[in-house]
């Protein structure tokens, strides 16, 4: 295998608030490989969106916490990388938008308002690469040929709001690889978007793989992954608590978390359940996290071991590369998943 | 953008038709008894009041009236019957020290507002910030009136810093003008500066936390271009319309205070003078040149406003 784009060990993010101190992230691990979708999927507050921002230097402030390491390998013109956590400001100036670019969730605000679309492109190209305005230019207008937009030339003098969301998030694509970077970084892309944009955007990262460039895609929304990921890691509390292709954790899902988002899919394939599967009860607090299992006190299957925190680990009698943090016994865990023939969360 | 210029242009004269025709009935309708009589000075006599009657239509109805007023302001022919000066001619005596204080004044405090805002803002929380929170409200709470005396006493009388009062003409003695204006700039900027500096901080605060700033952080731009194109290009938008309505409000009248503080004989003095007199063909005259530039800077102002903020365009 390839060397990873980005090895990310042992991350963890905590802030400083007038509630205490938040950790967001709770020691995340995992490595992308060229050319690999790898999503993370989570509910809002599951620290993913911190994690990634995290890799790209955007979650600093006075108050905030960095430990663990996130060694950017694709980085061109550090030799073996750059440590992306605690990286100087101007090296992580020189890798960002260059060697690891992000797209973010609302392209309606993400774009400078008073700014043409093909100058914010320019821009970025500008700051990395010695390039002349026209060439820059027709370079802009290029990427976003590239990326679908009709009449690209006319388009790049246009400013962001005579776009439609999903020119703007296809601009931002567009911007994302106007240095082609290694590693992409799309922070819920699609969901300020129509379901119909999301599909043509989805492709759009899709055909990235293509070029051997690794994608992190954050989601809520694990049915937004499914065709596109190859592996998928699903966050709880800050903690990965289980991770896997989509294959094993749509066919075989072993943390009760993901049971509870797979049973809250709605599905148009199946009979209609009288109502649709809820995970009860809210996130724990960032600041007042139950100690041991974080889900614990949703968990409906939870017993006396949950108060131990698990480790994520492979467990026996599963594929390799398939992890989750739940003490449950294998067996119990397939006993307890199946609500009326389904996968979900269950009862007691 | 011509377009929208250009209808800007109309409204812009519409308004002025309404000031003059509202300023025409506040001095020449409202008040009881004989208006030529007002006019015509303290010791009247018959003749001149026939005569002022007559030169301003008052025998005839109103419309004429306005337009008889309206035809004076336009010909130039407006003269004091206190003074038996040309009032158009005096306008223009002022207009030199009236725009001199204006504009130097509207550089002196955006610029001093740049910094301190900017500099608030980068620090905000920090002593520095708290040190020019409190500056600010000390500056936005002097009146000129008194701050302006405060410094033409001390620093023009008792120190001899500065020529005590008076206003000398850029073409006459450059260096004698600007000495003889540093301290009315300074005195009509204080006020300015603190209240435009509040709000670029509170405004550079703001945009900081948008998203497209985020976006332009992770394009890998300096942290210097972020501030300077993003940061600050969309926080000075609203200040750039502040400035033009304020710096409108200063020709037109704001600057009265400043100008008899310091002895500027500018357009404002006039007005001030005239009014003590209740001399009414200049209070007129000064009255529309005020509006007159206060129309025409919110004009001005929509069409900047326009040309920095690109969504404006298609709204208007």
């Amino acid at each position: 295998m390839a060397e990873p784009l980005l090895d990310v060990r042992d991350l963890m993010v905590s802030f400083r608030t007038e509630e205490g101190v938040v950790r967001a992230v709770e020691g995340v691990s995992f490595a992308l490989e060229p050319g690999e979708v790898l999503a993370i999927v989570g509910e809002s507050g599951s620290g993913k969106s911190v994690a990634v921002g995290t890799l790209m230097g955007l979650t600093r402030s006075p108050n905030a916490r960095f430990e663990g390491e996130a060694r950017l390998r694709a980085a061109r013109r550090e030799h073996g990388g750059l440590e992306l956590v605690g990286a100087s400001e101007g090296k992580l100036r020189r890798v960002r938008g260059k060697d690891i670019a992000m797209i973010f969730q609302d392209p309606m605000t993400s774009l400078n308002p008073v700014q043409r679309v093909g100058d914010q492109i320019v821009e970025q190209i500008q700051a990395h690469e010695q390039v002349g305005d026209a060439e820059g230019r027709a370079r802009a207008v290029d990427l976003l040929d590239r990326v679908g937009i009709p009449r690209a030339a006319e388009r790049a003098r246009s400013y962001p709001h005579e776009f439609s969301g999903g020119m703007r998030q296809r601009a931002m694509i567009a911007m994302a690889f106007s240095c082609e970077p290694r590693v992409l970084i799309a922070d819920e892309p699609t969901t300020a978007l129509d379901v119909t944009i999301q599909a043509q955007i989805l492709r759009q990262i899709e055909e990235l793989r293509e070029r051997d460039t690794g994608v992190i895609l954050v989601t809520h929304d694990l049915g937004v992954v499914a065709d596109v990921a190859d592996r998928i890691l699903v966050m709880y509390a800050g903690r990965i608590v289980e991770q896997g292709t989509p294959d094993e954790l749509f066919y075989d899902p072993q943390h009760p978390y993901t049971w509870g988002l797979l049973g809250s899919i709605a599905r148009v394939d199946r009979a209609r359940p009288k109502r649709l599967a809820a995970i009860e009860g809210l996130p724990p607090s960032l600041s007042d996290r139950p100690a041991g299992c974080h889900f614990r006190p949703r968990c409906p299957h939870a017993f006396g071991k949950c108060v131990e925190t698990p480790a994520l680990e492979h467990r026996a009698g599963l594929t390799p590369g398939h992890l989750d943090r739940c003490l449950l016994a294998g067996e119990s865990k397939r006993r307890l998943r199946e609500v009326n023939g389904e996968v979900g969360l269950g009862a007691p | 953008m011509a377009r929208f210029v250009f209808r800007r242009l109309v409204s812009m004269v519409l308004v002025l038709f309404a000031v003059s025709v509202i300023t025409f009935l506040i001095f020449n309708v409202i008040p009881n008894g004989d208006p030529a009589e007002r006019m015509a000075g303290k010791i009247p006599t018959e003749t001149n009041i026939a005569q002022i009657r007559k030169e301003w239509g008052f025998d005839d109805n109103v419309f004429v009236q306005y337009a008889t007023m309206m035809r004076k302001v336009f010909s130039g022919d407006l003269k004091s019957y206190f003074t038996q000066l040309d009032v158009g001619e005096e306008i223009a005596r002022g207009i030199p020290a009236t725009l001199s204080l204006s504009i130097g004044a509207a550089v002196m405090w955006m610029l001093f507002a740049l910094v301190l805002g900017l500099y608030s803002a980068v620090k905000a929380g920090k002593f520095a910030d708290r040190l020019l929170t409190v500056l600010a409200l000390v500056g936005i709470s002097m009146p000129v009136f008194w701050i302006g005396a405060l410094m033409n006493h001390y620093l023009g009388f008792k120190l001899e810093w500065f020529p005590n009062g008076g206003y000398v003409g850029l073409s006459e003695d450059p260096l004698g003008w600007f000495e003889h204006l540093i301290l009315p700039w300074t005195a009509l900027s204080i006020l300015f500066i603190g209240f435009y500096s509040r709000v670029l901080r509170s405004n550079v605060l703001d945009t900081i936390n948008e998203d497209y700033v985020r976006t332009a952080r992770a394009k890998g731009l300096s942290e210097r271009r972020v501030m300077v194109k993003h940061v600050l290009r969309n926080s000075l938008i609203p200040i750039v319309t502040l400035w033009g309505l304020d710096f409108g409000f200063v020709v037109g009248g704001g600057a009265i205070l400043t100008e008899t503080v310091f002895d500027l004989q500018g357009v404002g003095q006039y007005a001030a003078e005239s009014v003590k007199q209740l001399d009414q063909p200049p209070v007129v005259a000064v009255t529309l040149f005020g509006a007159f530039f206060i129309v025409l800077l919110n004009a001005l102002v929509d069409v900047a406003y326009a040309a920095l903020d690109p969504r404006i365009r298609l709204e208007a």
